[in-house]
């Protein structure tokens, strides 16, 4: 059952990741994003990681995309201008790169090679202490410093959105 | 096997009867809207189809079915179609979570009265109630028409605003349940102050609650917070271009929404099914369970009207009162409900 | 599993935590009218307890936050090096604040929030931690390059600077993912514990993941191929910014790569040492080579701020070669903080220069420079020679300390390369001179008036590279003995 979920919201991922970069038209490409951000929601719900699920949802294709749709209407880009034409070469280095890189993963998936160590908390685990309360312990102590910083970065950003955004000086 | 079956069955069941009550409710909504709005302005309201007009829900439902189905010319046409959808699928979606009793014994079998019950619940109603935004800003962009789009760029700055209020107001409730699992969040509520007045979280969390329901209303966009279709300025608002079925799911979902809202504000503040002092008195165990459902559907339905009430009681604001309104009192007052919270519990506990 | 509250030892980030008191101080007197002109002192008594507070933790070797924050030796040093840079950026900065902000604290708290964010990237042992620091970083210089709205280049600067940083960083998270995922850790300790145990393979997942970092880091710290933002970013924003920028954002990515380098990855590093020689002679030449034909002297210095860091790569390849080699990391963290004194001393004079309409940036407009304007003219041939590397200016000695670093772990090609590109290097740099003392003065200088601030900024400049330059022996020991 977890597999065949797995497979089809993998898939619907994958898929639509894809559509967002063959999109001519913005708007399209940030339903397709939306799209996939769901279905990787939909991904992590089978890893019994309900609490990054909803905020997944709720932050980003809630809020953010909400956002990013919220721009593109207002520039009323209706279709990608033409300049994109121009990076041909761009095109070609980003395919190889891409190329490379899905060889790579591959040669990793395949062969296991590399796979780095395995992690102590399992979905299992995750089910049995309750994924809420696990990533609230964990912020909370271990990554406690990292957390405060955060706040810091989000205080230099709201700064810096007014003195861009003010009226005047 | 057949064990599963048979659970199988009773999901389907309890998801049926569920989205059959929502949609009835939804139906018996645009009446009750109809009739109190005719009552308020001192007239009578449809009347005509069936004893007090009770059969106009489905007058209304043949007619729009009947309409015909035009798609603008200039209309992305893809997305115009969907977007309806996009609204209507979040709108039902968010009652999944809500318990609407304690469980039921039928034939030896424990039913619980919940679709599901996640213990992310509260999260997985904000989570999906903030993607129904979508079906109003694809429909409003989507139908190439400036009024729509007006209609849909209000509603994507009047949602983010009011959803940071609205999420931080349910804090304060979290902190006292300790958990996000909305049966827990009812089952807390069960107890009694000194006995006798009801344990509910309106009494310990008022603030939260006004910053709630009125977030609620922004959220549904509904008067006195309606700017997405405020008629005098945009028409119709974001569904100016939508006709036949595709306006009808509009319509039906901002009912649902409101439904929806009722119910969560019940199951937060309210005590979601719990039945005070009557569930003391000693009666059937059956009689009770159907007692606290029904207690359910009063509360939740009281709120509806409310909502009914407070449209056709309050004048519309402008754009920029609803924005400070929103960022400037709400947000602030919430944090500081948060923070009241919290210091409390740290010093009490 | 059971998890504590770490012990929460507040004075190992009491630099970070003066630093962000004075930003956010700053920040709230700004709402006060009445007494926004003290702002500026109070920046001044910020940098002043936060650089007492270092010096109290000297040789404390102290560890907070379960070993999640340092202030050993290492971190502290480089908090000195960037609050120098923040101080004499301030000194210079009057004009501008007097022109553009005119009290407001944001500027002022702005550019701390960036020298806090340099300073927790210097002194943490997690990578989450480096990478939130260089958010706050880059944050704040994004807004930084765009501050001047009024004018589209600043704008240009600040949204390029925001959409190609933007896009680097995905490649840093990448390759942090990317580590976390093979050692299943972001301490850098435990990190360098899984690549010295050897019980489980190390594989292609973790060599992505470290190339990733450095093409993140490389950016920030303009490598070529990923320069193409810097002549743009440091030409569009204002002055006094583009002087921080070079200095600061240099430095802190050269100090998260010192830290990475001898700790992290030290088992695995030297398999990469072809990768950064490469890498090294590219920034060197394409830095060095386009400086020759510019004619405006911001874009000028920032190609020459990118052939600085090809400078500084050769010495982190020797180092990556050897990286038991102390000579080299001293000489690395020399060489960052002679460029600090010399690039701010050099964009110092060019803001000195700078009329507040139509700006004095070419090169031709300082002919004439040395007859009526000596003292700004000595200073700009002082930090021209030390830019270029002529005795006996610190600049010399620190190119000095790179290429025998190179020489030491056997890089004789390198080295050479090396030479060849500073002795083009002096072209350049010495057309300004050449200009100053050998040509008609073809502009009236008699706009520029004297300024004691900045003649200050500019004195402490020239008395850093002097004295560093003759007496580099006690620093350099100093540094030797740091790691």
């Amino acid at each position: 059952m977890e597999f065949i979920l797995f497979y089809i919201f993998g898939f619907i991922a994958v898929v639509s990741a894809l559509l967002i970069i063959l999109q001519k038209n913005p708007i399209y490409s940030a339903v397709f994003l939306i799209l996939t951000l769901f279905s990787v929601a939909i991904l992590f719900l089978l890893l019994n990681a309900q609490f990054v699920a909803a905020v997944q949802v709720l932050v980003y294709a809630g809020a953010i995309m909400t956002l990013f749709l919220f721009a593109i209407m207002l520039l009323n880009i209706k279709y990608e201008e033409k300049a994109f034409s121009k990076l041909a070469n761009l095109k070609i280095t980003g395919i190889f790169v891409t190329f490379v890189l899905f060889i790579e993963f591959m040669y990793m998936i395949f062969l296991r090679k590399g796979l780095g160590i395995a992690g102590n908390i399992s979905p299992e685990k995750v089910a049995e202490v309750g994924n809420v309360e696990l990533i609230g312990k964990i912020l909370f102590t271990k990554y406690l410093f990292p957390f405060e910083v955060a706040s810091l970065v989000l205080l230099v950003a709201m700064v810096g959105v007014i003195v861009l955004a003010k009226k005047k000086f | 096997m057949v064990d599963l079956i048979i659970e199988l069955v009773i999901i389907i069941l309890k998801i049926g009867i569920v989205i059959g009550a929502v949609m009835m409710g939804v139906a018996y909504m645009t009446l009750a809207e109809r009739r109190l709005s005719g009552f308020i302005q001192d007239r009578l309201g449809p009347n005509r189809a069936g004893p007090q007009g009770l059969l106009q829900p489905f007058a209304d439902g043949i007619k729009l079915f009947f309409k015909e189905d035009f798609i603008p010319d200039s209309a992305e046409k893809l997305l115009f179609f969907i977007a309806p959808g996009m609204i209507f699928v979040p709108a039902l979606c968010v009652i999944a979570v809500i318990p609407f009793g304690d469980s039921l014994n039928i034939f030896g079998r424990e039913i619980q009265l919940r679709i599901a019950d996640v213990n992310i619940g509260i999260l997985y109603i904000f989570a999906i109630a903030s993607l129904g935004v979508y079906g109003i800003v694809l429909g409003g962009w989507s139908a190439n028409n400036k009024y729509t789009l007006f209609g849909s760029l209000r509603s994507v700055a009047q949602m983010i605003s009011y959803e940071l209020a609205l999420g931080l107001s349910v804090m304060g409730v979290l902190m006292i349940t300790g958990s996000l699992r909305l049966t827990e969040v009812v089952e807390v509520q069960r107890s009694y102050f000194f006995g006798f007045i009801p344990h509910w979280n309106i009494f310990l969390q008022p603030v939260a609650f006004i910053i709630f329901i009125t977030a609620a209303f922004a959220e549904t966009n509904r008067l006195p917070f309606d700017l997405v279709e405020a008629e005098q300025e945009l028409v119709g608002g974001y569904h100016t271009e939508y006709n036949s079925m595709k306006w009808g799911l509009y319509f039906l979902s901002e009912y649902a929404n409101v439904i929806t809202a009722s119910a969560v504000i019940t199951t937060l503040f309210f005590g979601g099914w719990h039945l005070p002092w009557i569930e003391k008195i000693p009666m059937p165990q059956i009689l009770l369970e159907l007692l606290q459902i029904g207690s359910f559907v009063l509360k939740t339905a009281f709120f509806s009207i409310f909502f009914i009430w407070v449209r056709w009681t309050f004048p519309r604001f402008k754009y920029n009162q609803l924005m400070s309104l929103g960022w400037k009192v709400f947000l602030p007052i919430a944090i500081l409900n948060v923070l009241v919270t919290g210091l409390f519990y740290a010093i009490f506990s | 599993m059971d998890y504590s509250i770490p012990t929460i030892n507040l004075s190992v980030i009491g630099p970070e935590i003066i630093i962000l008191l004075t930003a956010v101080s700053v920040l709230i007197i700004g709402l006060f009218p009445n007494y926004r002109r003290w702002s500026i002192s109070i920046v001044f008594i910020g940098i002043i307890f936060a650089f007492y507070d270092i010096y109290y933790l000297w040789n404390l070797n102290q560890v907070g936050f379960d070993g999640m924050v340092l202030a050993d030796n290492f971190a502290l040093l480089f908090d000195i090096i960037f609050l120098i840079g923040t101080l004499l950026t301030l000194l210079l900065s009057g004009n501008f604040i007097n022109q553009y902000i005119r009290g407001t604290g944001e500027y002022l708290s702005l550019i701390l929030f960036a020298t806090l964010g340099m300073m927790l990237m210097a002194s943490t042992n997690d990578l989450i931690v480096i990478f939130l620091g260089l958010e706050t970083l880059s944050i704040s210089l994004y807004i930084l390059a765009a501050f001047r709205r009024s004018r589209e280049d600043s704008l240009e600067a600040g949204l390029k600077y925001f959409l190609l940083g933007a896009f680097t960083t995905g490649f840093l998270l990448y390759g942090i993912a990317l580590i976390y995922g093979s050692t299943g850790t972001t301490n850098i300790y435990s990190i360098l514990n899984f690549l010295k145990d050897g019980s489980v393979e190390i594989g292609i997942l973790f060599y992505i993941g470290m190339i990733l970092i450095i093409v993140g880091f490389g950016f920030k710290a303009a490598f070529v191929p990923f320069h193409m933002w810097v002549p743009d970013v440091y030409e569009g924003s204002a002055t006094p910014v583009t002087a921080f920028m070079s200095a600061g954002v240099k430095a802190a990515s050269f100090a998260v790569f010192l830290r990475l380098f001898i700790t992290g990855f030290s088992p695995i590093i030297s398999q990469i040492t072809g990768i950064l020689a490469v890498l090294a002679i590219l920034t060197m030449t394409v830095g060095n080579v386009i400086a020759i034909v510019q004619t405006n002297i911001k874009r000028m210095l920032a190609y020459s701020s990118i052939a600085h860091a090809g400078y500084i790569l050769v010495a982190l390849t020797a180092l990556s070669r050897n990286i038991e080699s102390e000579f080299s990391a001293a000489s690395i963290m020399y060489y960052i903080l002679v460029y600090t004194f010399m690039n701010i001393g050099a964009f110092g004079v060019v803001i000195y220069m700078e009329k507040s309409e139509e700006e004095v940036l070419k090169i031709s407009d300082y002919a004439g420079l040395g007859f009526k304007k000596p003292f700004a003219a000595i200073c700009m041939t002082l930090f021209m020679f030390s830019l270029a590397g002529i005795p006996p200016t610190a600049g010399f000695m620190g190119k000095l300390y790179i290429f025998s670093s190179a020489v030491e772990s056997e890089l004789y090609g390198l080295a050479v390369i090396g030479v060849l590109n500073a002795v083009i290097a002096v072209y350049y740099y010495l057309r300004v001179v050449i200009f100053m003392y050998m040509k008609e003065a073809v502009l009236d200088f008699s706009y520029l008036s004297a300024r004691p601030v900045m003649a200050l900024s500019l004195s402490i400049s020239v008395g850093g590279i002097i004295y560093l330059g003759i007496f580099p022996q006690s620093l350099i020991n100093l540094l030797t003995n740091i790691l």
